[in-house]
Formats: structure tokens, C-alpha cells, sequence
């Protein structure tokens, strides 16, 4: 017998109906170790892991935990075996505190675990939790004392009393991380972990898993950007349309050949950046605000000028107010202050501040907004492709009735262009994947020949292959003379696609880079400018508001400085 | 080690028509079957004599015929007015008070008219008189909605009683006889403000004005800009001012409509087959509407025999009441569980169940 793994599976298959997710998938976890499972969306990583903790049951196959074959069929069944996963959408409880959410729901639990957790370490603390409490009492500070020896140990910055609604998201992940290790978990499942992550946090991140493999702990890491492999891994398995495809070590992969594994072919991985060919002013924003309910700035005095013929590329940590920037532009958000001016070129400039999306239209300004929340803004899940190309549209003409004869042929040039994958154009789209929902939309709009075309996380869940023919897409409005303005949340990407890119920091515009000559450590430190002289203190949500006057003259002078025109 | 589940369920991809078919045809069969049983179980009589009579209370005579044709295109005509309505996932609620008012409207006009006015010109009078009531109706809560954001569930909730208590204090000025506490048949001599008959059918104007309105509502839903707006602000509203639609204008025009509509209910019900007014003439009928409306999902074709259906088990149900003896709620426990086996069809239309087929 050689070394026994943390988890083995053998020939996993599971299938979705007539769609095989996972064929006949092997993958071994060794302890002690950084496994990052790789592949582009669809692939099956997702679902492979969700069968280890306790979401999905295969339908084939069998999985091994310490040697001893398992059924999980349940994520408390998961649990049981001492496997932790960490979602990419959290799972706590907004007005309670860390310490608090970290406990939460583990009474009954206890048994199972005391029973399981023979010859494990980390357990003692549950134990010690359950006698030191007489039945019914929670004794906080003795969580709070082990809760503190965890984060020590591994390096978290976390303060229990903390309440998860005052945290950033980084700081909710940290919680999550904890609330496993707490319960005790050995193995440990991270599906995209560093999506919502500024680069510095996720290297914090990774520093921490570091402290954790050391210390025994295995750790599958759910990924598909590449730098993030290379830089945390042991090995890497990768996986190509629901196929196992290889796992290698990763201090013998690079870049290039991990791609071809996942996508199958070689591919191009450079993005042209043609220079902008004689770029107009297209759209000025001028101190542009928008006010939450709470009174708070969600936008705060923005200033940005858009020239036609260039791509300006918004970075920013997740919520910074990149929504209601492109949303006041479009005339979904109200602006409380400032003024949008459209500048159509031979005419004379319209100011399009707080007109609503008929109001902008009728002007003559062609805006076309790829919004983040693809079903839920910009498409209609519940209907097919034809009546979703003429969600825009459907108002031309004088006819009281649709015309769905050139939406449909739309959408059959669309479904041909852009390789989308449906079994017919009158399938609902909200049954495609991620990406063909975002070819869908990304199509319509272009197609509408718009002179500010303005998206929103692009290529967020999607694979490599489709995002290149965004990125091409882009381009190519580019070239024909449309102002784009497009939220990236991968800076690599921002630093390779955009002519300039505006930094966003909890609602103003900290700095305007050239996107030729940005770096990323630059760009990380715009991002967290706004919250860098908060950090000592205790972070109360009010004084964001209270700042913004001083900060938002600082960054007049980047804005100034940056812009380079 | 634990056992793996038996059964698991997939979502389908697409179902064939007659196999959609097939699944509610066995529903049903499988709900008679449970009714028998219930039936037997309950008062021990034979299931298939009660069967008989239900269909006997329905379709037994020609009388009956006319009369459940009668009510099923009223409740088919609240059932259209109420899927604008749902298909804008706005909850009306309301059909109750807006059947009510339309009613009263034009009953008014039939007392006070009655002798004045030519037939055809106080039928027109009324029929616009009881849109419009049902339309303001249906708008109350709406506006209410768009612009102060309330509640619309509860709203036109609680306009239904006002409407009861409107049709309670008409009563007052409209008894007939005196001290009877009710309105009686209107106008029975001269048949002032009633539907006329044609081609020696009582009910032959009912048929045309709901057949007219099931197409339309077929035709607006599916093929109309309108009906697309409708749709999109159903779907999330969000979606809807994005597409540069003015969400509170559909809002109270969609709304509009679905009063006037269930307005015109409370007209064909008061001119075209009852001739009174009371506090009953909705008669839980803006309720049971919704689930014609609901089922159908909001095609107004599959309306026709779902209304058709409810109607069938109620006046049948009347029938096993007085020939057995039995209550007339018994109808509604048959009801109940037919409802239930064809609601629970859907979820076998949308997931299919397999077997487990791990065989090691």
C-alpha cells in the first residue's frame, strides 16, 4: 500500500438529464496539499466538488475518504468526514458577529462530530465548547479564545466581535474559511475564491492556505485564472467538457500548456490593443453623485471623459459603484448631482442627465449597457431568443403589433456569429449557459450600432474561447469609432484590453491610468486608497460619506494627471 | 455506510405535447380513482352513481347544458380579465369588488333608465357604465402601487368589501318588494336592460362578447407590443426600465384593462344571466377565476376548458347534494383533489424521476 490520499475518486459520472456534467472523472487529493481544479466553465469543476460536499450524488462511481470508501450524501454527511467547502456566494448571517455566525447551528452536530473526529486535531475546541456550556449557554468567550488561536495559527486577520455586515468581502471569506476550520474541517473546498478579491487580498489568501497545508490540511482550489495555479498549487488537475483530462505537477506547467490542456488546442493568448484612431469626445460626466436611500454616495462626484474610439476600462474592488456609474449613464440610476452630456460629434452636445432609457433614445443617442446582472436586467430568462432581441427594439414602427420577423432574423445572424450553442433560437434563454446568455446580449447590443457601448463584467463566468470573441468584439467597436466603456474585474485583462482605465474606490474616481503603462501594484493601491486611512479604526459605514469631500479633491489631480489628453 | 438514494429527479429539457397530455390525462384518471376511494371511504356509496350524477347536475338536460355554458363563460370572462393582471405578477385579488361594481353600475342604469331609454341604447349605456366602474376599481389600488409602492395584494383585498358594502347600501334604495332586503329581478315585465334573445337562445349575446374577449386576449397577450410590455414588467421590473419601458404607465394600463374586463363580468352577469344585484352576484367567482387564469397560464384558449371544468364539478355538485343527500361541500373535497393531482402533474411536466441505476 503506498501513501493513502485524503480523497480519491474513482470514475465519477453524473449526468443532468441528457447532459453528462461529470464522464467517468478520477482525481486524487494528496494531504498535505494545494490541489487546484481547473477547467473553463461548463467543465464540470463545480459540480465534481459538489459531489464531495454532499450537494450532488453520482450516479457512477466511487469516492474514498482516508482509504475508506464513502457514501456523501448530504453536505452534513461531508461534514462528518471532516471536508469543509467554502462557496462562492457566503453563507452568514448579516447581523451577527463573526464568533457568532462561526458557531452557528453546530448544537446538534456535536455527537457526530466527537464520534467522527477520533484522531484528528482542531476537534478539541467543539468539545471544550460543549462542556464548558451548561446546556443551553453558550460560553462566547471561550469561542472567542479559540477562534483567536485558529487565526493565529494560520495567519486570518479577523476580529470575532466583528459583525459580518461591517465587513468587506474578503473579510466575510476569512469567516467562512474560519467557520470550517472551527467545525473542524481537515479537507478544504474553494470554489473561485479570489472573483471578488483585490490582487493584495487574494495573495493574503493564498499566504493563508500556505500556513494551512503546512500544517497538515489539504486544500482543492476551484480556479480558472492561471497565474493564480502557478503561484499556490502543488498540482493541477484539469478538466475539459465533463472529461478528466491530466493532472501535473505545477512546478512543471506554464501558462501555454496548462491552456491547451483546458481548452484542447493551442490559443492566442495575447489581446490586440490597436491604437485609438482619431478619438472624439463621446460622453463627459461631470461630478456625478448618486445618492443611496440611507443617504449614503454610492457614486461620489465623478468626473470622466469617454472619447470615441478607445476603450476606458473601470477597475475596482467588487461595489465601489462601477453598477451606478454605467447605470446613472444609462438612465437607470437617479443622479442627485452632476451632469451627463452626450456629445453626438456634428451636432450640438445633449445633456442626458436623469432621462430615462425611452428619454436617451428619443435624443438620438445610441447608448447601448451590457448590464452585470445578465437575466435579471438585461435579458428575460423565460423567453427565447427572438423576443429577447427586440427587448430594445420592439417599439419601432407604428404597427400596435410585434414584428418578430427581423428579431428572429437577428437572432439566427446572432446564434450563426457568435457560435452560440441552443437548440433553437425559440429555446428560453435563461436554459443557456453562462456564456451563450452573454453572447445573446453582448450580440443585441452591438447590434443596435451604438456610439457608447458600455459592459459590464463581460466575461465574468465565462470561458476562455468565448471571452477572447468578447474581447475581439470589443475591439472591433472599438474600431469603428464607439466609445467603450467596460468594468473588468480581472486587472491582467484591464492591463492587456483598455486604452485608459478609471480606478474606483467606495464611490469616487481615485486615479485614471494609461492602460500601456499601468501597473498592477498602481492600480491595487487606487483601489484600497479610500479605505487605507479608515483601516486603523474601527470601519463605521457613515464616515465614507463624511471623507469624501477631501479625498474627492485629491483625485482631481490624478483624474487631470491621467487622462494625458 | 449509509444507503444510496432510491429515486432521483432531473429537470427535462423539453416535453412533447401528447406526452404534457398523457401526464394530465392520468392525473385526472388518478384523481377519480382517489376521489372514488375518498367517496367510498367517507359515505359509502358506490363511486360511479356519484359520478353519474355529477354529470347529470351538469350536462343532463338541455336546460342544464345552457346553464353551465352560461356560467362558464362568466367565470371564463373574469378568468381573461384577471390574466393582463397576473401575467404583470400584479396579485388583483380584486375581482370580487370589480365584478361588484360593474354590476352595480349596471343595475343602476337598468332601474333608473329602465322605461326612458331605448333597449339597445340603455344596454350600450350600461355595458360602458360598468367597464368604467370596473376599470376605476381595478385603478384605485394601482395607482397606489406605482407611486407609493403599497401593497397591491391587500389593497384590492379590502376594496372588495367596500365594493360589498357600495352593492349593500344600493340595496337599501332598490328593495323590491319593500322589507324584502333585496332587489329582486329587474325590470321582469319589460325586460328593460336585459341581453336580448336571438335565434331563440337566451344566451347567444354572452357567447359573443366572451368569445370575442377570449381572442382578443389571446391575440393581445401574445402578439401585441402591449402584451409584451405586460410580459417584460411580469418578468422583472428591473428588465422593463432597462428596455425604456415605462413601467408605472403599463402598470396602470395593464390594470385598466383587467378592471374593465371584470367590470363587463359584473355586466353579463347582472344583464346577461341573473337580472339582480346583491352582495352574492361575485359569488367567490373573482377567486376561482384565478386558478382558471393560473392553470391556463394566462392562455386564454386553455381558459375555456378549465372554466369549463369548474363549473362542471360545481353544478354537479349540486346535483349529489340534493339527489344523495350529501353536502355540497363534498363536491368541493372531489374538486379539491383534482386540482390537486393536475397541479401536482406539473412538476412531472417539468422534472422526469428515474431510478438510480448504481449497480455496484
Amino acid at each position: 500500500m503506498e501513501q493513502t490520499y485524503a480523497i480519491e475518486l474513482h470514475n465519477i459520472t453524473k449526468r443532468f438529464g441528457s447532459v453528462t456534467a461529470n464522464d467517468k472523472v478520477s482525481l486524487t487529493l494528496r494531504k498535505g496539499e494545494i490541489l487546484c481544479v481547473l477547467g473553463e466553465n461548463g467543465s464540470g469543476k463545480t459540480t465534481l466538488v459538489n459531489m464531495i460536499s454532499g450537494i450532488y450524488y453520482p450516479e457512477e462511481g466511487k469516492i474514498t475518504v482516508d482509504g475508506r470508501e464513502v457514501r456523501i450524501r448530504s453536505p452534513k454527511d461531508s461534514f462528518d468526514l471532516g471536508i469543509g467547502m467554502v462557496h462562492q456566494h457566503f453563507k452568514l448571517v448579516d447581523i451577527l458577529t463573526a464568533a457568532e455566525n462561526i458557531i452557528l447551528g453546530l448544537q446538534d452536530e456535536v455527537e457526530t462530530h466527537s464520534e467522527a473526529g477520533e484522531g484528528r486535531s482542531g476537534i478539541p475546541a467543539l468539545k471544550r465548547l460543549r462542556r464548558g456550556a451548561s446546556r443551553q449557554v453558550i460560553d462566547m468567550k471561550r469561542v472567542v479564545a479559540d477562534i483567536n488561536a485558529l487565526t493565529e495559527k494560520y495567519g486570518f486577520e479577523l476580529d470575532p466581535y466583528q459583525k459580518i455586515y461591517e465587513m468587506s468581502v474578503s473579510q466575510k471569506q476569512t469567516v467562512e474559511i474560519v467557520k470550517m476550520l472551527y467545525r473542524g474541517a481537515r479537507i478544504l473546498i474553494l470554489d473561485e475564491p479570489t472573483a471578488v478579491l483585490t490582487p493584495q487580498e487574494a495573495d493574503r489568501l493564498f499566504a493563508v492556505l500556505r500556513n494551512m497545508k503546512n500544517d497538515g490540511c489539504s486544500i482543492i482550489l476551484i480556479t480558472h485564472k492561471l497565474h493564480e495555479v502557478l503561484a499556490v498549487s502543488d498540482r493541477v488537475s484539469v478538466l475539459r467538457k465533463g472529461h478528466y483530462i491530466d493532472t501535473v505537477n505545477t512546478s512543471e506547467a506554464t501558462v501555454a500548456s496548462l491552456t491547451e490542456m483546458m481548452v484542447g488546442a493551442k490559443v492566442d493568448l495575447n489581446i490586440e490593443r490597436p491604437e485609438p484612431k482619431n478619438p472624439v469626445k463621446r460622453l463627459e460626466l461631470k461630478n456625478v453623485t448618486c445618492t443611496t436611500k440611507d443617504g449614503l454616495h454610492s457614486l461620489d462626484h465623478a468626473s470622466l471623459t469617454v472619447y470615441g474610439g478607445e476603450i476606458l476600462g473601470i477597475a475596482g474592488i467588487a461595489g465601489s459603484g462601477q453598477k451606478e456609474l454605467l447605470e446613472a449613464i444609462a438612465g437607470l440610476e437617479p443622479v442627485s448631482e452632476g451632469t451627463v452630456t452626450f456629445y453626438p460629434g456634428e451636432n450640438q452636445p445633449r445633456e442626458i442627465t436623469n432621462l430615462d432609457v425611452a428619454g436617451i433614445r428619443k435624443l438620438g443617442v445610441r447608448l447601448a449597457f451590457v448590464p452585470e446582472d445578465r437575466l435579471g436586467m438585461g435579458l428575460v430568462g423565460s423567453m427565447d431568443m427572438t423576443d429577447n432581441m427586440m427587448l430594445r427594439s420592439y417599439r419601432r414602427g407604428r404597427s400596435e403589433f410585434l414584428d418578430r420577423r427581423t428579431p428572429g432574423k437577428l437572432a439566427e445572424k446572432v446564434k450563426d456569429q457568435l457560435e452560440i450553442v441552443t437548440p433553437s433560437i425559440s429555446a428560453p434563454v435563461g436554459r443557456m449557459s453562462g456564456g451563450n446568455v452573454q453572447k445573446v446580449l453582448v450580440g443585441r447590443e452591438i447590434a443596435q450600432h451604438p456610439k457608447v457601448l458600455m459592459v459590464a463584467y463581460p466575461t465574468r463566468g465565462i470561458d476562455i474561447n468565448s471571452s477572447y470573441t468578447i474581447y475581439h468584439l470589443l475591439n472591433e467597436q472599438k474600431e469603428h469609432g464607439v466609445a467603450v466603456i467596460c468594468v473588468i474585474e480581472d486587472l491582467d485583462v484591464l492591463m492587456e484590453l483598455c486604452d485608459r482605465i478609471a480606478v474606483l474606490c467606495g464611490g469616487q474616481i481615485t486615479g485614471i491610468v494609461d492602460g500601456r503603462t499601468a501597473k498592477k501594484e498602481e492600480l491595487g493601491v487606487l483601489m484600497t486608497k479610500h479605505m487605507a486611512h479608515l483601516s486603523d479604526e474601527e470601519p463605521v459605514p457613515e464616515e465614507r460619506s463624511q471623507s469624501s469631500g477631501a479625498s474627492g479633491i485629491a483625485s482631481g489631480q490624478d483624474r487631470r494627471g491621467g487622462a494625458g489628453k | 455506510m449509509k444507503k444510496e438514494p432510491f429515486f432521483r429527479m432531473s429537470k427535462r429539457e423539453s416535453i412533447s405535447l401528447w406526452k404534457e397530455a398523457l401526464i394530465y390525462v392520468i392525473s385526472v384518471f388518478l384523481a377519480l380513482i382517489v376521489c372514488a376511494g375518498v367517496i367510498y371511504a367517507l359515505v359509502q356509496m358506490n363511486p360511479i352513481d356519484v359520478y353519474k350524477a355529477i354529470f347529470d347536475g351538469a350536462l343532463g338536460s338541455k336546460r342544464r347544458i345552457w346553464i353551465t355554458v352560461r356560467d362558464t363563460l362568466t367565470l371564463l370572462c373574469i378568468g381573461i380579465g384577471l390574466a393582463p393582471a397576473f401575467k404583470m405578477r400584479f396579485w388583483n385579488i380584486g375581482a370580487e369588488g370589480q365584478i361588484l361594481m360593474g354590476g352595480v353600475a349596471a343595475a343602476a342604469l337598468m332601474i333608473n333608465l329602465g322605461d326612458t331609454v331605448p333597449n339597445v341604447l340603455l344596454i350600450l349605456l350600461m355595458l360602458v357604465a360598468a367597464i368604467a366602474a370596473g376599470m376605476l376599481w381595478g385603478l384605485i389600488p394601482t395607482v397606489f402601487k406605482a407611486y407609493w409602492n403599497t401593497n397591491e395584494t391587500l389593497f384590492t383585498l379590502m376594496l372588495n368589501y367596500v365594493a360589498m358594502q357600495v352593492v349593500t347600501y344600493c340595496i337599501i334604495f332598490w328593495e323590491n318588494p319593500k322589507g324584502s332586503n333585496s332587489v329582486g329581478i329587474i325590470n321582469q315585465t319589460t325586460r328593460a336592460g336585459w341581453l336580448p334573445e336571438m335565434f331563440g337562445n337566451d344566451y347567444f349575446w354572452n357567447i359573443v362578447i366572451v368569445a370575442a374577449l377570449t381572442i382578443f386576449m389571446f391575440v393581445y397577450l401574445r402578439y401585441s407590443k402591449h402584451g409584451y410590455e405586460v410580459a417584460v414588467v411580469g418578468e422583472s421590473e428591473r428588465t422593463a426600465r432597462y428596455a425604456g419601458i415605462n413601467v408605472k404607465k403599463v402598470m396602470l394600463s395593464t390594470m385598466a384593462l383587467s378592471g374593465a374586463i371584470c367590470g363587463l363580468a359584473g355586466f353579463i352577469i347582472v344583464s346577461g344571466s341573473g337580472h339582480t344585484i346583491s352582495t352574492s352576484t361575485a359569488d367567490g367567482r373573482g377567486f376561482t377565476a384565478i386558478i382558471v387564469a393560473w392553470l391556463a397560464r394566462f392562455n386564454s384558449f386553455a381558459m375555456v376548458l378549465i372554466a369549463f371544468g369548474i363549473v362542471f364539478m360545481e353544478k354537479g355538485a349540486i346535483q349529489i347534494a340534493s339527489q344523495y343527500g350529501l353536502n355540497e361541500e363534498a363536491s368541493d373535497v372531489l374538486l379539491g383533489i383534482i386540482l390537486f393531482f393536475i397541479l401536482g402533474a406539473e412538476f412531472f411536466i417539468r422534472y422526469k424521476v428515474e431510478r438510480n441505476g448504481n449497480k455496484k
